[in-house]
């Protein structure tokens, strides 16, 4: 197996972006990672997205894309794991490096979120739980999560507001980021006054949706030109579980998260304690503190505790979301996963600005689809 | 979801029907062929009894599409009496006076109408436990 390294970057801003298309925006963060490569070529583009055909009516993006970034004739395709696309798409990328089937990959991600309805848009995010046992009843994602933190809340007796400072850390990350949604840091006071939108899920518990493309160029480490700005690919891991909560072993433990974080501390020789950035799915902040628990940074029901003791900071023990994460740097899902990648390869490379974690050089990024069911864990390296 | 899916979840809908694994005894649902716990084949029916008790729970304002006339409606994760969860929604209770452990027993309700033919769609919905019963003493 081929040693991997990540050779350049590309991002849009996330945002409402009204006029600009799906296909404009997956060009725009592709263009920007090849000329960041310094590449001409690619073997293959592989493209992580979600809900282009909920929301544009269009598939087959590989040839698409492909083809409107002028690399007609190159292997490409989608890749879907509903919010964990974009990470899966790099890892299938890893895979093609790795495997010396290819030595130039692209992954992008994309989503177009904001040409819909709410209605559309949340029957489309729906979709990656249970087609026949949890949607027919109605439940919307915003709902599996709710009833995921409310059982967290009574069982490990935390209230609300104790999940506060998962919001405040990612808002005041993201004032930094010019590509972020929300470049806005977020009072604990504004915080603890958000409106309920599915109790006991507040606004502020929530990422918001938006629309954005991310790209990262692939190559074999062997052939890398420029080592200097090159970031290694230490862990490259994707677990899976049931898509259902109601199946799940125990629903407050994610297991996928367990086995591909554990399957990523393998593959890269290291202990959570050696990372020393964690860009994390929070999409919402109950998932945040579940991934910080089955990641091995908090034991079972201690996540805000961690949080409020300020190790989540930039400063602090395990900095999370450095550059805002989903909760403000915004969830466009099946783009999200490139973003944590792009973000972790900034904080490697020392190009962070402002919010540069201090001495970095091993950064971990995980990718969660549905409520748990795809989690694709990578652990970089500067 | 179209006609046929629905048609197909009949029994699993109509009479929460599910498998029983004849080796190692897990009572299954939603029916799934392979024993989640052993990996064996299950293919055994298995019956529910309908009671169990409510694990999470929480009310939905902005529903999906085809669900939006229903809002708001309580939705719940419950914990079967023979083991497993299901999810599904409450019926025949106050949103705030739903709790985590409270007991409920299952229904056959109206879950929505979609359409331009107004198909009616049935299946299992959990209310109070007891109800029933107090009906028939009052």
């Amino acid at each position: 197996m081929r040693d991997v390294s990540i050779i350049g970057i590309g991002q849009t801003p996330v945002d409402e972006h009204w006029g600009k298309s799906l296909r404009h925006l997956a060009a725009d963060a592709v263009l920007a990672a090849i000329q960041d490569a310094a590449v001409e070529r690619a073997d293959a583009l592989y493209v992580g997205n979600m809900l282009s055909g909920v929301i544009a009516g269009q598939e087959h993006l590989g040839a698409l894309i492909a083809d409107f970034v002028g690399l007609r004739g190159i292997e490409a395709f989608k890749v879907e794991a509903a919010c964990a696309s974009g990470a899966a798409a790099v890892r299938l990328g890893y895979i093609a490096v790795a495997g010396g089937l290819a030595d130039v990959v692209i992954a992008a991600g994309v989503e177009k979120m904001t040409d819909e309805s709410n209605e559309v848009v949340t029957s489309g995010l729906a979709m990656a739980a249970d087609g026949d046992y949890e949607l027919p009843h109605g439940v919307s994602f915003v709902a599996i999560n709710a009833m995921l933190m409310r059982r967290y809340m009574h069982v490990y007796g935390v209230s609300h507001d104790d999940f506060a400072n998962f919001a405040v850390v990612a808002h005041q990350n993201a004032v930094n980021n010019p590509n972020a949604r929300f470049q806005s840091s977020l009072p604990t006071s504004r915080f603890l006054d958000a409106p309920m939108i599915c109790e006991p899920i507040s606004l502020m518990d929530s990422s918001p949706i938006a629309d954005g493309a991310a790209a990262v160029v692939l190559c074999a480490t062997e052939l890398v030109k420029d080592p200097a700005r090159a970031v290694r690919i230490r862990a490259s891991a994707v677990a899976t579980d049931c898509l259902s909560l109601h199946d799940r072993r125990d629903p407050l433990r994610l297991d996928a998260v367990e086995m591909s974080a554990q399957k990523a501390y393998m593959q890269a020789s290291v202990a959570p304690t050696d990372i020393d950035f964690f860009e994390y799915h929070d999409a919402f902040t109950i998932m945040a503190a579940l991934s910080l628990e089955a990641s091995g940074f908090a034991r079972p029901g201690r996540a805000t505790e961690l949080a409020r003791e300020g190790a989540i900071a930039l400063d602090g023990r395990i900095p999370v979301a450095t550059m805002g994460g989903l909760k403000a740097r915004g969830h466009p899902v099946g783009a999200t996963g490139v973003y944590q990648i792009v973000e972790a390869v900034q904080q490697l490379r020392g190009e962070a600005g402002a919010n540069q974690v201090a001495g970095a050089s091993l950064g971990m990024t995980q990718n969660i689809g549905g409520s748990g069911a795809t989690v694709v864990t990578h652990i970089l390296e500067a | 979801m179209g006609i046929p899916q629905y048609w197909r979840l009949q029994q699993q809908n109509y009479r929460l029907m599910g498998e029983v694994c004849n080796r190692c005894g897990k009572r299954i649902f939603p029916p799934r062929d392979v024993c989640p716990e052993c990996a064996q084949p299950a293919y055994e029916p298995y019956q529910f009894s309908g009671r169990g008790e409510v694990y999470s729970h929480t009310v939905v304002y902005s529903a999906p599409a085809g669900y939006g006339e229903y809002a708001p409606y309580a939705v719940a994760l419950i914990r079967l009496e023979e083991g497993p969860l299901v999810t599904a929604q409450l019926t025949d209770v106050s949103p705030d006076e739903v709790e985590i452990g409270m007991p409920v027993e299952m229904v056959t309700r109206k879950i929505r109408e979609f359409g331009e033919e107004g198909v009616i769609v049935y299946g299992y919905k959990f209310r109070p436990a007891g109800q029933l019963a107090e009906m028939k003493a009052g």
